[in-house]
């Protein structure tokens, strides 16, 4: 059954106001970014996001208003440092107020991974000594019940919509991912719906050429968009590499809540959709990125 | 000899790892350690990075985030964060760096807030990884800038715990990571722009192990808010040596990081 769409039609489906969002969760690679752009550019508000490291996209959902709580191990901008738009919500609640549940990237992925296992919680050993569990009021502290020594149980977190960025997939959304994956196969499992964005639509038979490289089962994916250079300013590994100047760009331009308009004015709010953003970062800047000597892995043999 | 302050701590960085010893590298300077190391006295050691890559050779590119599409193509293994953070949590991990905003003459760091916690004055980005690289690696690192209101006696909120703070049960050291349920570590070095600390693991406390060329005991008391302790053998940093700067600068030859 296809389930390709477009953005526009699966963020008004699948990302209602207050719906609690996992993207960005393969860390600084795999961003989907034409995703947030999209929810942006519909008004979503009262979101929750999850995520890992999430590099600018959080930064752009919260100065657009779209996002009440964010439940992430760190918000900033990877290459440059702080996050002005989380700053400035959560010092002086522009555009809003933002609550955040603190975390690390071991412990939203357990809360994850625990979602995706149907667990409760999941026991671990790390944050024992940091502020963060205090911090966060879903943690709990307890003795094992095996040893009597101290464990941080991590609840699990259901996102309701898990948002991936994938090199390939067809049309019912069984889908190639390579290079490191952070934590979006626990992201995929423990979501209720899955919108898969893809930088090619492949046949089936690509795909199942190749069962070990399949992120997740496709009967978790409600849509499948196609959507070319949907994770720059990120890189996809095989298509095109980091725009590093486009984060500092970003940086140097969102100081201010003015400077912060006006860049979303720019590219996103002004922007229709990603062909039109592709059509205006420009030929060169494109070029510029593109992968410069291909690598491809040796075939494996499933013959039997 | 000519170097940055930022070469001088890419060096001390680089001298923490030891051969064969399984490293989590982090970006910016300590990833540049990795590679000086690897070229140096450390030829078998192995980089492991939170976003789920293992390498045994650093990425043929200056890398800006360790997503690069470069850290990719020729890893060991390109997996996902549980599977490192897991082997991390079981111990596997010698050696873990980590920055920091705001570190305290215990070894704790903040990363995530300045102020009080409800209105915090300055939002920080965050953990990250780095409060389980603290929590769960064998050997902590951390690198950071060097000035007063960095270096505190207390910090506002710790994020990656070293070790701990005195209190009712007891010292801060080891037996602080013990009570509260750490299964090991602890920082063993603090590098910053004017020196290098070791740590006392008894009751935690910094001490200042060497001083870099141009700097002075007391210009880095005057740099740090607490009162130092020397560590008995406090010496002057050893500089960069000319191959030392040479791998550096052809990693990284713009002077991205290290300029």
């Amino acid at each position: 059954m296809s389930k390709l769409t477009s953005m526009a039609l699966a963020v008004a489906q699948y990302v209602p106001d207050g719906s609690s969002v996992a993207i960005g969760l393969a860390l600084e690679h795999l961003i989907p970014f034409a995703a947030g752009h999209e929810i942006i550019r519909q008004q979503r508000r009262n979101l929750t996001l999850i995520g890992p490291i999430s590099d600018i996209l959080f930064d752009q959902l919260i100065g657009a208003g779209c996002v009440e709580k964010v439940k992430a191990a760190w918000v900033g901008n990877v290459s440059e440092g702080l996050a002005h738009c989380y700053r400035r919500a959560i010092e002086q609640s522009i555009p809003r107020d933002l609550v955040t549940e603190e975390h690390s990237n071991f412990t939203i992925g357990l809360a994850l991974l625990a979602a995706s296992l149907g667990a409760p919680y999941i026991p671990t050993r790390t944050l024992l000594g940091s502020d963060i569990p205090r911090q966060n009021p879903t943690f709990r502290q307890q003795e094992s019940p095996l040893d009597g020594t101290p464990l941080l149980l991590v609840p699990a977190v259901n996102p309701d919509i898990t948002i991936i960025h994938v090199q390939r997939s067809d049309e019912d959304g069984n889908a190639h991912l390579w290079g490191n994956a952070g934590i979006t196969e626990q992201a995929m499992l423990a979501a209720r719906d899955v919108i898969l964005v893809a930088e090619e639509i492949v046949s089936r038979d690509v795909i199942l050429s190749d069962p070990n490289r399949v992120l997740g089962p496709s009967f978790k994916v409600r849509a499948v968009v196609h959507e070319p250079w949907g994770a720059h300013p990120s890189a996809v590994s095989g298509y095109y590499n980091r725009d590093h100047l486009f984060y500092h760009e970003y940086h140097t331009r969102t100081r201010t809540a003015e400077g912060f308009q006006n860049w979303l004015d720019e590219w996103v709010l002004n922007v229709p959709d990603r062909a039109s953003y592709v059509a205006k970062l420009g030929e060169e800047r494109v070029r510029s990125l593109d992968v410069k000597e291909h690598r491809y892995a040796a075939p494996v043999d499933y013959g039997y | 000899m000519d170097y940055t302050p930022r070469e001088l701590m890419v060096v001390c960085a680089a001298r923490q790892i030891h051969d064969g010893e399984n490293v989590f590298v982090g970006m910016r300077l300590p990833l540049i350690a990795f590679a000086l190391a690897k070229r140096t006295h450390a030829p078998n050691c192995i980089g492991i990075f939170e976003a789920g890559i293992v390498r045994d050779v650093p990425a043929a590119e200056l890398l800006y985030t360790m997503g690069d599409a470069p850290n990719i193509t020729g890893a060991l293994w390109a997996t996902n964060t549980m599977n490192v953070m897991g082997m991390l949590a079981a111990g596997d991990v010698h050696l873990g760096f980590i920055g920091g905003a705001e570190v305290d003459r215990y070894g704790n760091l903040n990363t995530s807030m300045i102020g009080d916690w409800k209105h915090p004055s300055v939002r920080l980005p965050g953990s990250g990884g780095a409060a389980d690289i603290a929590s769960l690696s064998q050997r902590l690192a951390i690198i950071m800038q060097h000035d007063r209101h960095r270096l505190r006696e207390r910090v506002d909120f710790v994020t990656s715990p070293g070790y701990g703070y005195p209190n009712e049960q007891g010292p801060a050291g080891t037996t602080w990571r013990k009570r509260v349920g750490l299964p090991r570590g602890g920082p063993a070095a603090l590098i910053t722009t004017l020196g290098v600390f070791t740590f006392d693991p008894e009751n935690g406390e910094a001490l200042l192990q060497s001083y870099h060329p141009g700097t002075t005991i007391e210009k880095v008391q005057e740099q740090t808010g607490w009162k130092l302790r020397l560590a008995a053998d406090c010496v002057e940093t050893v500089p960069p040596s000319a191959q030392e700067l040479k791998v550096i600068r052809e990693y990284d030859p713009n002077g991205v990081w290290t300029g």
